[in-house]
């Protein structure tokens, strides 16, 4: 009976494997995308099922109590979180899986009856890991949600971090070498790994952090797979690791749209409002105009690309300015939406906004398509967006964002910036872009002046 | 597992991630890194085993508090991604803005 239980575990468990598989392949083309996510919402279910037939379990009442509590309190978020706050809400729920990761390494290592020395050290390994992960995306949680407004910096960081990193992987060696203290040692690796979480993530500023969840959620599913490989069970190792790589993948991609190294992100301490001095200062001023003038000189263009970037989030302006789209489309106005690799807090936070209020995808282009068509645009409207359409970084060496590929918003024949204020960006560098001949500002809160927009090409 | 085999299967599972992820546009970056955060909450089968085979209170609670994240994990990662999914229409299924 125990034998036809185990093997009837395993099969299952490939069976989860393909399903995970099948689903991730399916949610990397929009047109499959959304059945991807039940394919693997069913492995998941037969997983979790199947493994209550594991042999040799007790506290049953305990494990159903724990799933229902966590499972009601992340269901409820989930469905009640706004489109706005996703980035934060997925930084949490990785690092709870983070978290559980270093849970069951824990559970293990205090137990200490690890058959071998490589088991031991593949648990150290998963525990540290899935530790750092959980306490980091706590921080970017924080960060994101404007729980946590500064970073924290100061001389030598990256050295004690380190050393933490030196002290947490002696503990480790201890342990995975045996030791008469295991409790002690066990208590004193998990802290340290928890502080290099609080510590590395810190210093990192706003800007960054969809690179940071991204390597965080990497590192979560190479956690996993680590305690998949202490637990003998395939379905874990499988999971964690293709998810370890695919987000490695992501996480790569990501740091290249910015221009930057994953190295750069982590310890230079960029990124962050009002940190970094202007790269040098820019000449002429910023020509203000008025909502009537803009919905006229869109009303009778051909051609307008518009360019949403983190205030049109702020402002949730994402259904009025879909509004708007739909009134110059009627009027036979060709309307295309530019989308910057890390436009918003997330790559594909852009994205997930638009669809949100109902923007078909094929209207939607990225920077490769559409930085050629900027030229052919009669208006391109910003709404929100700033760093990734400032040309300093194709022409300014100087400037900390050179060599950043960015959209060519500056080519169009008219370009409008909707904008709250003066100030500079979510970056502290000043954008040549608002003082072009061809730039006109409109001051104001993303989702009122777009409403403003919207009566103006009406009354045309 | 013997070693070998379990490395083998690391390997395959590192190139099949790497892989299936490749060509993935743009525009899916966020539900994709949504989509794999729901992935790896099969940590919860791990955690379920660890705190079956709990004996002391200590092992117990961590355990315990083990499922209920892994549990988070899954059920949360599921909700958003499906939430972020569920939009996305070609042209030919418009819907009225603030229809939602």
């Amino acid at each position: 009976m125990v034998l036809n239980a185990a093997a009837v575990i395993q099969v299952s468990y490939l069976l989860t494997a393909f399903l995970f598989i099948m689903g991730l392949k399916r949610m990397s083309s929009p047109v499959t995308a959304r059945s991807g996510i039940l394919w693997a919402g069913a492995g998941m279910a037969v997983a979790t099922l199947i493994t209550f037939l594991y042999p040799g379990l007790s506290n049953y009442g305990l494990i159903i109590v724990a799933i229902i509590i966590g499972g009601v309190i992340a269901w409820v978020s989930g469905r009640r979180v706004a489109m706005t706050d996703m980035p934060q809400m997925i930084a949490l729920y990785n690092g709870m899986g983070g978290g559980a990761a270093a849970a069951i390494a824990a559970v293990e290592l205090y137990r200490g009856e690890q058959t071998s020395m490589s088991v031991a050290t593949l648990a150290v390994v998963g525990g540290i890991i899935g530790a750092v992960s959980f306490s980091g995306s706590l921080i970017a949680f924080g960060k994101l949600q404007g729980l946590i407004k500064r970073s924290i910096r100061f001389k030598g960081q990256q050295l004690l971090n380190v050393l933490i990193l030196l002290g947490a992987l002696l503990l480790g060696a201890l342990v995975a070498s045996g030791t008469n203290d295991t409790a002690l040692v066990v208590t004193g690796l998990f802290a340290l790994a928890l502080i290099l979480g609080l510590s590395m993530t810190l210093p990192i500023g706003g800007a960054d952090m969809p690179v940071v969840i991204s390597l965080y959620n990497a590192l979560t599913g190479l956690a996993v797979a680590f305690e998949g490989f202490v637990l003998n069970n395939a379905a874990m190792i499988i999971a964690g690791t293709v998810v370890g790589s695919a987000g490695t993948l992501l996480t790569q991609l990501m740091a290249r749209a910015m221009n930057r190294s994953l190295g750069n992100v982590l310890f230079s301490g960029f990124g962050d409002t009002g940190a970094v001095a202007a790269g040098g200062t820019v000449a002429g001023s910023m020509k203000p105009i008025e909502a009537a003038d803009v919905g006229v000189m869109m009303a009778f263009a051909q051609k307008v690309i518009i360019v949403p970037g983190y205030g049109m989030a702020v402002a949730q302006a994402q259904h009025k300015v879909w509004e708007l789209c739909q009134l110059l489309i009627d009027r036979g106005v060709t309307v295309r939406f530019a989308i910057h690799p890390v436009a918003g807090r997330m790559p594909g936070h852009m994205n997930v906004l638009l669809a949100e209020a109902g923007v078909p995808y094929d209207l939607i282009a990225d920077l490769d398509e559409i930085n050629a068509e900027f030229e052919t645009a009669d208006v391109a409207l910003i709404i929100g967006a700033n760093d990734v359409v400032n040309p300093v970084a194709r022409t300014d060496k100087s400037s900390p964002i050179y060599g950043m590929p960015i959209l060519n918003a500056d080519k169009a024949k008219n370009v409008v910036v909707i904008k709250r204020g003066q100030g500079a960006g979510f970056s502290g560098i000043e954008n040549a872009l608002f003082y072009l001949d061809n730039t006109r500002m409109l001051y104001g809160d993303g989702q009122a002046a777009v409403g403003q927009l919207i009566q103006a090409v009406k009354a045309v | 597992m013997i070693g070998i085999v379990a490395l083998y299967i690391f390997m395959l599972a590192a190139f099949t991630g790497y892989e299936v992820i490749a060509k993935v546009p743009v525009i899916l970056h966020t539900p994709l890194m949504s989509g794999s955060n729901f992935v790896h909450g099969i940590v919860l089968v791990g955690a379920m085993v660890a705190l079956g085979q709990a004996h002391t209170g200590l092992e117990k609670w961590i355990g315990f508090f083990g499922v209920l994240l892994a549990a988070g994990n899954a059920v949360g990662g599921y909700a958003v991604t499906e939430r972020m999914l569920e939009m996305f229409k070609a042209s030919g299924a418009k819907r009225k803005p603030g229809a939602h």
